[in-house]
């Protein structure tokens, strides 16, 4: 089910969490509504659900309007940020909630629902569950049962609200692997909220960037790393060295490789893989020395510093592979020589 | 967790034992005051009561509870507990949902007045329905002029009633369903449940502790409350003398028998609450 989303408003008091937001979001894709917290992320997918009501805009699923449309009859499925798991209730009748309270002549026979059931708890490979309670289960566990029951009512959009926020490191990456694997898998419009940008690029199809109620860019991943359509985005999206024209020596950008022509703006941002290191006596580059570096695993993270540089941003980062920092062969307090080869200029 | 504790004063020795307790006599006057408090004001009255009513025999404590006017005591407490008990459980269980699941005008105002019969004492309580039905009423003229009959009369003591046990469910309730949030019933919406399906489905089920908890309390106030009943009631034996009220008007006409057996009763429905109320404690505690 296609959604679209026409100049979206919403007000908290004086607060106004979202701001004429408009979103389209083919059939079969598999968004994240990314963002810091308090931008509004989640007040438009509880929009989207019918848990919220706009103050201004429509809300159109697969074409129809269905912005007065209650939650119970939009045919979505919600997962919530705590599980919102029936506590209560065993995982079995978790699961079959949904359609046993279906009007009774549309709802299913037990036996039906037993079968059904059984085929979701294998889908998240939960089988052996079936009759424990919620209070029982891991975290990850009872994130994929709260999947398996919103799944039970076939929705024809399934939306997810900071899906592995409370979930350990270890156990976050596994299950977003599991969720891009379900997603092909099923082929549901999805859309998922959060706030972890390498969560979004990992998983995602789409990645909508919200900041303050507003979209600032909408894409591929791809897309949104490498053009990020303003600064907010490129701050956000990934690390990023930022100079400022107007506290940076202009002379040493020349060098640096970055200021051959006209400036396209005030502030330059930089990825730290694309600024290189070459070792000072063959260095037509801009002069800094080097202070640390971190193992990130396959790369190494470097810790340069601009002693031309007033104000805040004297410390750059840059990245390179780990066999290229053996050779390079570095020592800390040394003078190196940088080289930058892209950047993205905003004012 | 107890092998834990084991090692470290193991290690500290008796020095760190001390560190974390009162000594030895301040914790035994302390519990000697709270005991001996219990009993002087708790357990020997209760204690009196019994052997009044039984100071005669058990012959003379049937023939007392068996008197007409006693009779017709219990009867009414029993009616008017009947009525307004599950009244006041509707109206607990909407407030609270009121309170808890929406945001309105006015919220914090209709916090604060629940618990007005809390504060206001019971014979004021009783004064204000008297001047609102009673002869010289507001509202007197309009209901004597159809021949209906509020104060000195059972709809009257119902009213009181009413009023003074409203706050016990929503109090129960409230604090519950606040800290349970709206998560779960969100969710139940969410699967395409109606909201009466959501109500006793899912929240139903995880207030019903509490609930079963304020009901009791409600029930117990309910059958003894004297204040308020008292001022509207005007005891005519028989007819609007509940038990509380039956009690005092025997003790006053020198019927020891009588009052303490009465009283029994009353006794003995306190005790049945307490116990009902640790077991719905526990049952809470556990979920």
């Amino acid at each position: 089910m296609s959604i679209l989303l026409n100049n979206i408003s919403k007000n908290f008091g004086k607060f106004a969490a979202l701001y004429d937001v408009s979103l389209e979001i083919p059939e079969g894709e598999l968004v994240a509504l990314l963002g810091p917290s308090g931008c509004g992320k989640t007040t438009l997918l509880r929009i989207i659900a019918g848990l919220e009501t706009p103050d201004f805009g429509r809300v159109l699923l697969s074409g129809e309007d269905k912005t007065e449309q209650h939650v119970s009859r939009r045919g979505i499925g919600f997962v919530f940020q705590h599980y919102a798991l029936f506590r209560h209730m065993t995982v079995f009748d978790n699961i079959a909630f949904g359609l046993r309270v279906k009007p009774r002549k549309e709802r299913p026979t037990e036996a039906f629902i037993s079968k059904k059931v059984h085929a979701l708890l294998e889908l998240v490979q939960l089988d052996w569950l079936a009759d424990r309670f919620p209070d029982q289960l891991s975290g990850g566990q009872r994130q994929r049962i709260a999947l398996a029951r919103a799944l039970a009512v076939e929705p024809s959009v399934l939306l997810l609200d900071e899906p592995f926020g409370a979930l350990d490191a270890s156990v976050r990456k596994d299950l977003r692997q599991w969720l891009r694997n379900l997603h092909q898998e099923l082929h549901v419009t999805s859309i998922f909220v959060t706030h972890d940008q390498e969560e979004a690029m990992e998983v995602a199809s789409q990645v909508v960037v919200l900041n303050q109620g507003r979209i600032e860019q909408q894409g591929a991943p791809a897309e949104i790393y490498d053009h990020p359509a303003n600064a907010f985005v490129s701050k956000f999206i990934g690390q990023t060295n930022i100079f400022d024209l107007s506290e940076t020596e202009s002379n040493w950008l020349q060098r640096a490789g970055i200021l051959a022509e006209k400036p396209q703006g005030i502030f330059a941002h930089v990825r730290p893989h694309h600024i290189e290191i070459v070792k000072a006596e063959e260095a037509s580059g801009s002069p800094v020395t080097l202070k640390d570096w971190q193992h990130l695993g396959a790369t190494i993270r470097v810790e340069l510093f601009n002693p031309q540089h007033n104000g805040s941003g004297a410390t750059l980062f840059a990245e390179m592979p780990n066999e290229r920092f053996k050779q390079l062969n570095l020592n800390k307090g040394d003078r190196v020589a940088v080289h930058i080869k892209q950047a993205h200029w905003f004012n | 967790m107890h092998a834990n504790v084991h090692v470290i004063s193991d290690a500290t020795g008796q020095a760190h034992f001390k560190a974390l307790h009162d000594p030895f006599w301040v914790r035994w006057s302390l519990v000697g005051v709270a005991v001996g408090f219990i009993v002087l004001f708790l357990c020997v009255p209760l204690g009196l009561v019994l052997y009044q009513a039984f100071s005669k025999g058990w012959q003379a404590y049937w023939t007392a509870l068996a008197q007409p006017d006693a009779i017709a005591a219990m009867q009414l407490t029993l009616v008017v507990a009947l009525i307004t008990v599950p009244l006041n459980t509707v109206f607990g269980i909407a407030a609270a949902w009121a309170i808890t699941r929406f945001e309105f005008w006015g919220k914090s105002l209709l916090t604060t007045l629940i618990d007005l019969p809390f504060s206001v004492s019971p014979v004021i309580s009783g004064l204000i329905f008297v001047l609102m039905f009673g002869a010289q009423g507001w509202f007197g003229h309009w209901f004597s002029a159809h021949d209906l009959k509020i104060i000195f009369a059972v709809p009257g003591i119902v009213l009181a009633t009413l009023f003074i046990t409203f706050p016990f469910v929503a109090r129960e309730l409230i604090p519950l369903m606040q800290e349970m949030g709206s998560e779960e019933e969100e969710a139940a919406l969410s699967l395409g449940a109606s909201g009466w399906q959501t109500f006793f489905k899912v929240t139903l089920p995880n207030i019903k502790w509490a609930l079963l908890y304020g009901v009791l309390l409600c029930n117990a106030r309910a059958m003894g409350e004297f204040g308020a009943v008292s001022v509207v009631s005007g005891h005519i034996r028989g007819v609007t003398n509940t038990l509380p009220l039956h009690v005092e008007v025997s003790y006053n006409d020198y019927d020891v028998i009588g009052a303490f057996s009465s009283a029994s009763i009353l006794a003995s429905l306190a005790i049945v609450t307490l116990v009902l109320k640790s077991f719905l404690e526990w049952k809470q505690a556990r979920t």
